[in-house]
């Protein structure tokens, strides 16, 4: 039995018949076409899926479609508006080398995302547990903590770390 | 994968939810976090014919304190626990727990209830509920009924909930004076379950005799396990070296850890002694 939901995506509003077994990111992935969610397990431990459901990060490989009936979600596609400036997390991976594949990218962001709006001056160890639902295979972490440091001061209006390679 | 094709149900009542339940029976699930369920429902380990959503019912999640006891819904999600003020002045156990469930996605859905009712010995709340002397409220159609927490696990993914019940609140004695409790686990990276999870509340009178002990293990048995031979080695009398000694070494032998990729049954035994060894010290740290 098909169920009608209504969910606002990145401010528009989507209406469709899903059956109930369609989990959120196939509905984002495949009913909406926004491909920058990623499907990168199928264990709901590698956090590429994570996208914003009124506010709070989650991973949509692990809810389904019909749970998202009236409610809010922002994907990695709504974070800036179309043509307009990047979001501060998105300039952030962008000039401290954030990412190399990007696969994780859009996850990584969206958990940022919420994790500085609960804690908006992070200490490292509070950013590497922060981001510990969401895994990566290139890059080592260093530098997408950087970028979370970054971007982090620069929502805060603070003078802007070095976006330099650094030697650990 | 996929999960294979299920009827979804969201209802808006705690009385609906419970009559549908009666209605489908065996072949029904409550979705409440979703976080065992689903995985389970992708590889199809599970496969209900009918999903209980309880998300939308209202009055199911809240933390409170009321008549000697700490009071929390069914529906609290994790995160909720992990950053209450009012469970970190008495149970700073519980943000010791939570910080350690999954990851901070998960414990955003994640609910206590789910936690509980889910009857797995892998999962962090049991043995800290086995610790704090729980009690368990399961509603049903004949209204809600008390299920004291040594009475609720009986087997794998088999707790005392009867078809047609909800597990609505779970009650906390709140502990006198002199009381610390703590909670850690051992894993194998962030987020995984435990290789061994040792939870512990600890009472001491003014005169340093221990009045009260609950220790609680995760994943070494069959269900959450309580160390009944280690708390009572340290019953009735000061807490001392020797004392803690027995009690780790009890421990490390009543338990029944499984050989497997978390480490051997030898290496698990010794892991349970290390770690109620830790968490008697911290308990008693935290006592202060």
């Amino acid at each position: 039995m098909l169920h009608k939901i209504t969910v606002t995506v990145n401010g528009k509003q989507h209406t469709a018949e899903v059956e109930p077994r369609l989990l959120l990111v196939h509905f984002i992935r495949e009913v909406i076409n926004l491909t920058g969610t990623h499907i990168g397990c199928d264990t709901s431990s590698c956090g590429a899926c994570t996208i914003l459901l009124d506010g709070k990060s989650i991973k949509s490989c692990t809810l389904l479609a019909v749970q998202a009936n009236g409610k809010t979600v922002t994907t990695i596609e709504g974070l800036a508006p179309d043509g307009g400036p990047l979001h501060p997390l998105q300039e952030g991976f962008k000039e401290n080398h954030g990412l190399h594949c990007g696969f994780c990218t859009p996850g990584m962001i969206l958990r940022a995302v919420e994790l500085l709006e609960n804690n908006p001056n992070p200490t490292e160890n509070e950013i590497r547990w922060g981001i510990s639902g969401n895994l990566c295979r290139c890059t080592g972490y260093n530098n997408i903590v950087k970028s979370i440091q970054w971007a982090s001061a620069k929502m805060q209006g603070k003078p802007l770390p070095s976006s330099e390679p650094e030697f650990v | 994968m996929i999960a294979q094709s299920f009827n979804y149900e969201s209802p808006n009542t705690l009385k609906e939810a419970i009559s549908l339940l009666e209605k489908y029976g065996e072949e029904a699930k409550i979705l409440s976090g979703g976080h065992s369920l689903i995985p389970m429902m992708k590889l199809r380990f599970a496969s209900p014919e009918y999903v209980i959503d309880i998300n939308g019912i209202p009055g199911l999640s809240y933390i409170k304190e009321e008549g000697g006891n700490v009071k929390l819904g069914g529906l609290t999600r994790e995160a909720e626990i992990e950053h209450s003020e009012l469970l970190k002045k008495h149970f700073p156990i519980f943000s010791d727990v939570t910080k350690l469930i999954a990851d901070p996605q998960v414990r955003n859905r994640g609910t206590i209830g789910g936690n509980l009712a889910h009857g797995d010995a892998a999962n962090d709340h049991p043995a800290a509920m086995l610790a704090l002397n729980a009690t368990v409220i399961a509603t049903g159609a004949d209204g809600e009924r008390s299920i004291p927490i040594d009475e609720f696990f009986f087997g794998f993914y088999q707790t005392a909930l009867q078809h047609g019940e909800i597990l609505t609140e779970i009650q906390i004695p709140i502990p006198p004076k002199g009381t610390g409790n703590a909670y850690h686990k051992l894993e194998r990276k962030v987020g995984d379950y435990a290789t061994v999870g040792c939870a512990v509340q600890i009472t001491t009178d003014n005169k340093g005799v221990c009045t009260y002990a609950g220790i609680g293990l995760t994943n070494v048995n069959a269900t959450p396990l309580r160390a009944v031979r280690s708390q009572q080695a340290l019953i009735g009398k000061p807490i001392t070296d020797a004392t803690i000694a027995e009690a780790a070494k009890f421990a490390s032998e009543d338990c029944n850890p499984s050989s497997d990729l978390r480490g051997s049954e030898e290496y698990k035994r010794h892991l349970v002694a290390v770690l109620v060894t830790r968490m008697i010290h911290k308990a008693m740290e935290r006592a202060k």
